[in-house]
């Protein structure tokens, strides 16, 4: 832990880093007119999330390594869900000729 | 066995329910007539063998707290009787009808009314307790209902129908309202608890003395047989209820519905003899009545009104007896009324069938060769019903004018024997004018004919009965039906009373006898003088002579007009009032919660974009806020 050599990072800009990821990727989940930019932006919420557990398995109150097992966990199942996602996306694109988020709305009705 | 007599009505009117579309007319009828053949067979052997009177065989029905109400038969000498007569006159009557409703298309439904109907009355003779006399009160009001409307595409007949349903539906109310105090008063819906407390001296209610409540609740129940029996005021009824089938008249006018309210109020009795306004009251509205109806059967041109009107009149007699007290009168009476109004009507029946429907007495006339038998047994039920000794109306009649002369009632045995005199007049009017003289309508005549058998056979067997009921209590056999029905006082059907309460009997006095015979007799000269065959134009002379007052016969004493004027009218009123509060306040208070809510939702509707997107925002935006507000105060909550 703290190995010799090793450059300090103090734990606020890393959790900084995890915040801007997390934004950005709201951002562009709420904006994006492309259903593939709002999957890639859940990505980056997710990773903002993974940034956290990870800088926290280390620099937390207790560190330990349940923390980095559980990034690892959500990278799995972002995979998953990414692929479900895209899997989604092919078929709508197939019956409404559209990847456009404003085109779907059939919650309206 | 008790069970049974109610039993087999129900069992014919389940099949007839279940399957009598799919049966043939003669085997509806049969299944119907022999069922109310064994109700008959069955009665009879109640009657010769009636057993300790006021026993109860019954099942435990309802228990409300500490309230256990039964449902079973009571038996009696008095039920026994009840259930004698009705199931002997609807024996006859079912077979009639084989005859006269043949080719009817709703056969079959018109069978399986009848066999309710008389399984009503019977359940309604043997009731155990008030509150199953009651059910099976508002079964027969909805038998007579339905059978009254049989023919409902007539308008008249629907009209009738629900007059007969509303009015009788008024005595109705006063009934109930007579058991709820009963059973507030004395936590019983049973008989004999119920007499018990009404003699106990701690009768009463918190707001009415033992005794105002006893001629409350009396003159409560009579209400609903005042209902029943077509009283006044609340005959009106009756008459319109002509519009049925001839045999329902007569099996309403003889066994199943006026004689509910008769029997109500001899059930009862040990009730009205504790209270002397009541006894009152019952007696005077039994005049008022007999003579009124008798007033207004002078002047009537269809053939079954001036019975009806005669059946209103008859009650009227029935309730005068049992005012004045002389119950065992009042039942015997009923007793043998039930056979000559029977028959009366099964004869008018016949002379309607013969004529192709027609019951204006003016259109008929000298039917007396074209059928023999319904002229004799005709001629045997109008000397019943005048009182011409020594057939069955004589007795009876002159042992209700004897109790009311004897008993101190002056004024009503007048009464009574103008209402005689009315009576022999009306019926015998009626005669000449049917079967005596020449036709006055040679299509009609031309093709009139008497019915099959089994229209002619109740007839005779009705006219034998017409003739000979009376003589089962004459001085010579020693009144056994009085002793029969005397029986019951002092048993738990009549708890607590002793022969004295229950009825006052008295001995024949010749004098009396004459004079009722020379009244009779007098009705009847009059008729004949008035409508005979050489009769010409007295009738139209004597009606002119009378004028008005004829004219007010003829209207039966502007009671309708009177009824409309005012009970309907002001009952119209009321339902617009309370519609217009209903169409313009009821209603437009929910239209507008409707539209509140109809309004809310299409406001709600906007947000409702289908952007995903957008309520991502404002899911993000409020968790915002909720992290604003726990970084200002330290917590959410």
């Amino acid at each position: 832990m703290g190995g010799t050599g090793a450059i300090q990072i103090p734990t606020g800009s890393i959790l900084a880093l995890g915040a801007i990821l997390f934004c950005i990727g709201l951002y562009g989940a709420l904006t994006k007119r492309n259903l593939i930019m709002v999957l890639v932006s859940i990505e980056l919420m997710l990773n903002a999330a993974n940034v956290n557990l990870v800088a926290f398995s280390r620099l937390g109150v207790s560190p330990n390594l349940n923390g980095q097992i559980f990034s690892l966990f959500t990278i799995t199942v972002a995979a998953a869900e990414i692929a479900v996602g895209l899997a989604l996306l092919l078929a709508v694109f197939r019956v409404r000729k559209t990847t456009e988020v404003r085109d779907l709305d059939l919650h309206r009705r | 066995m008790v069970w049974w007599i109610p039993g087999f009505p129900l069992i014919a009117f389940a099949i007839t329910l279940l399957v009598g579309r799919r049966l043939a007319e003669p085997v509806v009828a049969g299944i119907a007539v022999m069922a109310t053949l064994i109700s008959f067979v069955l009665s009879t052997i109640l009657l010769l063998h009636p057993g300790t009177p006021g026993a109860v065989t019954q099942l435990d029905w309802l228990t409300v707290g500490q309230t256990h109400i039964g449902f079973g038969m009571q038996t009696s000498h008095l039920n026994a009787l009840m259930a004698f007569v009705v199931s002997l006159v609807s024996t006859l009557v079912l077979l009639y009808s084989r005859g006269y409703m043949a080719g009817d298309e709703r056969f079959s439904v018109y069978y399986q009314y009848l066999n309710l109907f008389v399984f009503s009355m019977l359940g309604l003779v043997l009731s155990a307790n008030l509150l199953e006399l009651y059910i099976f009160w508002e079964m027969v009001g909805l038998c007579s209902y339905l059978l009254v409307g049989f023919w409902f595409f007539k308008p008249e007949a629907a009209l009738a129908a629900k007059k007969s349903f509303i009015v009788t539906r008024i005595g109705d109310t006063g009934l109930f309202a007579g058991i709820v105090l009963l059973w507030l008063a004395s936590g019983s819906f049973n008989f004999d608890a119920v007499f018990q407390a009404a003699q106990s001296p701690g009768f009463g209610l918190g707001w009415l003395s033992g005794s105002g409540l006893i001629t409350l609740v009396a003159i409560l129940v009579f209400l609903g047989a005042v209902g029943k029996s077509a009283q006044f005021p609340l005959h009106v009824w009756l008459p319109d209820a002509m519009e049925g089938p001839t045999p329902v008249s007569a099996l309403i006018h003889a066994a199943t519905m006026v004689a509910a309210g008769v029997y109500l109020v001899a059930r009862m009795f040990p009730l009205f003899a504790l209270s002397h306004a009541a006894l009152t009251t019952v007696a005077w509205i039994g005049g008022v009545t007999a003579l009124l109806a008798a007033l207004i059967a002078l002047t009537q041109r269809d053939i079954k009104r001036v019975i009806a009107y005669s059946t209103v009149s008859q009650l009227g007699y029935m309730m005068m007896a049992l005012g004045a007290g002389a119950y065992a009168y009042g039942v015997f009476h009923l007793f043998t009324h039930a056979f000559f109004k029977a028959l009366l009507f099964l004869t008018a029946g016949s002379v309607i069938h013969a004529l192709g429907g027609e019951q204006d007495l003016f259109k008929m006339g000298g039917l007396a060769g074209k059928l023999p038998i319904t002229r004799w047994t005709f001629l045997a039920a109008a000397l019943a019903l005048a009182g011409i000794f020594p057939l069955s109306g004589f007795w009876s009649k002159d042992a209700i004018l004897t109790a009311l002369l004897a008993g101190g009632h002056g004024i009503l045995y007048a009464v009574g024997l103008i209402t005689a005199f009315c009576t022999a007049f009306y019926i015998f009017r009626l005669y000449f004018l049917a079967f005596a003289g020449t036709p006055r309508d040679e299509a009609l005549y031309a093709h009139a004919h008497e019915g099959g058998w089994v229209m002619t056979v109740p007839q005779v067997v009705l006219g034998v009965l017409a003739v000979m009921a009376g003589w089962w209590n004459t001085p010579i056999g020693g009144h056994p039906i009085e002793r029969y029905l005397l029986g019951d006082a002092g048993t738990s059907f009549f708890a607590g009373t002793s022969a004295g309460d229950i009825g006052h009997v008295y001995p024949e006095n010749v004098l009396w006898m004459v004079i009722s015979l020379v009244v009779a007799l007098a009705g009847i000269g009059l008729a004949a003088w008035m409508y005979g065959a050489r009769a010409d134009q007295r009738a139209a002379a004597a009606a002119s002579a009378a004028g008005p007052l004829y004219r007010v016969s003829l209207r039966k004493f502007y009671l309708d007009e009177i009824y409309e004027s005012s009970v309907v009218r002001a009952g119209k009123w009321l339902a617009r009032i309370a519609d217009g509060l209903d169409r313009f306040v009821i209603q437009s208070i929910v239209y507008l919660a409707s539209r509140m809510t109809y309004a809310a939702g299409w406001g709600l509707r906007l947000l409702q974009t289908g952007q995903v997107q957008t309520y991502g925002v404002v899911a993000a935006l409020g968790l915002f806020v909720l992290i604003a507000i726990a970084m200002l105060r330290g917590g959410v909550m």
